[in-house]
């Protein structure tokens, strides 16, 4: 234990990347989720087959083979680089492979609670004149989002932990479960002490997750 | 009061999959007008009322309003859409906004109204229906015959040159059909055009200036209500008046 504790700093360095990876996953598969909702209930067949197909596609493949295919085909095969940095160059194809991965699940959440929005509520935005996209600003996805953000908060803790899977599929992030192995690995501090910091790290990180979206579901909730 | 054509509809057919719901309909609504529809359930009331702004599409005939054909789609139909109002039987007020805001709605992000000068308006509107005190509540918190008049406050603020109603008082309690009626008879008087779908028989002898009487689809007839109530022509109208007025 106080093997594990002298190392508290790699700990810390190792959740700060974690969190980091979250953090800029969650935005950018909130933004990359709701655009494909946006396609998926739009009134063009094109852009509603791609959101579909994507959504199925991305959703049923194993997020170790989309980090994979981020990690060893496009950045180390294809040579693509996003930093010249190479601590940085594996984040951002981490945080693009997350992202992609993750979209999937915020997208089908989003139209669960599209779902849950009374018909007649669209049918009256459209006779006061608003277009589709304000439609859709204005009325639909705001109480789509207030509906869903329990599950939404579901999204996110699994996506915090899935940003472990990063370094086991080839992108060398130095997240905290690479941290752990590191440690395992070079024989650090004994293996028992080790384990348990890193999973409580985890739940010290989702738990006040869970109950803040549940609490805030609550507070947003729209009474019909 | 004018006589200038404002919804035309010509020939007017449409399908529900082999369900003939609107025979060759034809019917014009003047300016200034208040035309009841009524008639049997599944006659195609609501459905004729919903084409005129294109919340359904019609198979083959023409709609036009003040001249113009209803456009298919895009910005032109939703512009139309802001010159007709619509009024629904489940009043389908905006769940996350409050009651000021729901009026305010569609003057500021479609007519471009300001902030300012839209509340003013929608206000005055809440006031003429009589719910100005619950501006700032919640839709969810108010009953249905309020619920009701927000809604026709609503879409009063966006100056339509016609207003439609489908059957907007049949899913309130009873004690609450009146003041809603009250509210509409009170624009019918003030030469708001109108097409009103209702079961409210006393609303059409009272504010209607014509009732159209459908069945199966197709407008079976059409008069002043005087004459309709007390000397239908047809024996469907016949019929459909023994069953609803002998109670």
């Amino acid at each position: 234990m106080e093997a594990f504790l002298n190392n508290i700093d790699r700990v810390v360095d190792g959740f700060s990347w974690t969190v980091r990876l979250a953090l800029l996953s969650a935005l950018f598969s909130f933004i990359l989720g709701v655009l494909l909702t946006a396609m998926r209930v739009s009134p063009v067949p094109l852009l509603r087959g791609l959101s579909t197909a994507y959504v199925e596609g991305v959703r049923s493949t194993p997020l170790t083979l989309v980090l994979l295919f981020c990690g060893l085909g496009l950045n180390s095969a294809l040579g693509i680089f996003l930093s010249d940095t190479v601590a940085w160059d594996v984040f951002w194809w981490a945080v693009i492979g997350l992202s992609a991965y993750t979209s999937c699940f915020v997208s089908e959440s989003l139209r669960a609670g599209i779902n849950t929005i009374p018909l007649g509520q669209v049918e009256a935005a459209r006779s006061l004149g608003l277009t589709f996209t304000q439609n859709l600003r204005l009325i639909v996805l705001p109480q789509a989002l207030r509906t869903v953000v329990a599950p939404l908060g579901s999204v996110l803790i699994a996506l915090t932990k899935n940003t472990t899977v990063a370094s086991v599929a080839g992108l060398g992030v130095q997240e905290a479960s690479s941290e752990m192995k590191l440690m395992f690995d070079r024989g650090i501090a004994p293996v028992l002490p080790t384990f348990v910091g890193f999973a409580l790290g985890f739940l010290v990180l989702t738990l006040p997750m869970g109950y803040f979206f549940s609490w805030l579901s609550k507070r947003v909730a729209v009474v019909r | 009061m004018t006589s200038t054509p404002l919804v035309v509809l010509e020939n007017v057919n449409k399908h529900f999959g082999d369900l003939h719901v609107l025979r060759d309909i034809n019917m014009t609504v003047n300016s200034g007008e208040v035309v009841v529809v009524i008639g049997p359930s599944g006659s195609g009331k609501s459905t004729l009322c919903r084409t005129i702004n294109r919340l359904e599409t019609i198979g083959s005939g023409t709609i036009t309003l003040d001249g113009e054909p209803l456009p298919a789609e895009g910005r032109g139909l939703a512009k139309l859409r802001s010159d007709v109002g619509m009024v629904f039987q489940s009043f389908n007020l905006f769940a996350h906004k409050t009651v000021l805001q729901n009026v305010t709605l569609g003057p500021t992000k479609v007519l471009r109204m300001g902030k300012g000068e839209a509340e003013a308006r929608a206000m005055e509107l809440l006031d003429r229906v009589q719910i100005g005190n619950q501006a700032d509540k919640y839709p969810a918190q108010l009953s249905g015959g309020q619920q009701q008049r927000v809604a026709i406050a609503r879409a009063l603020a966006m100056n339509p040159k016609v207003l439609l109603f489908d059957e907007p008082t049949s899913a309130l309690d009873p004690e609450m059909v009146q003041e809603v009626l009250d509210v509409m008879t009170d624009l019918a008087s003030e030469g708001m055009t109108m097409v009103v779908v209702t079961h409210e028989m006393g609303f059409a002898r009272r504010a209607a200036n014509r009732v159209v009487f459908m069945a199966d689809g197709q407008i079976v007839e059409e008069n002043t209500p005087d004459e309709f109530f007390t000397n239908p022509r047809s024996d469907r109208a016949q019929d459909f008046l023994s069953k609803i007025l002998t109670h």
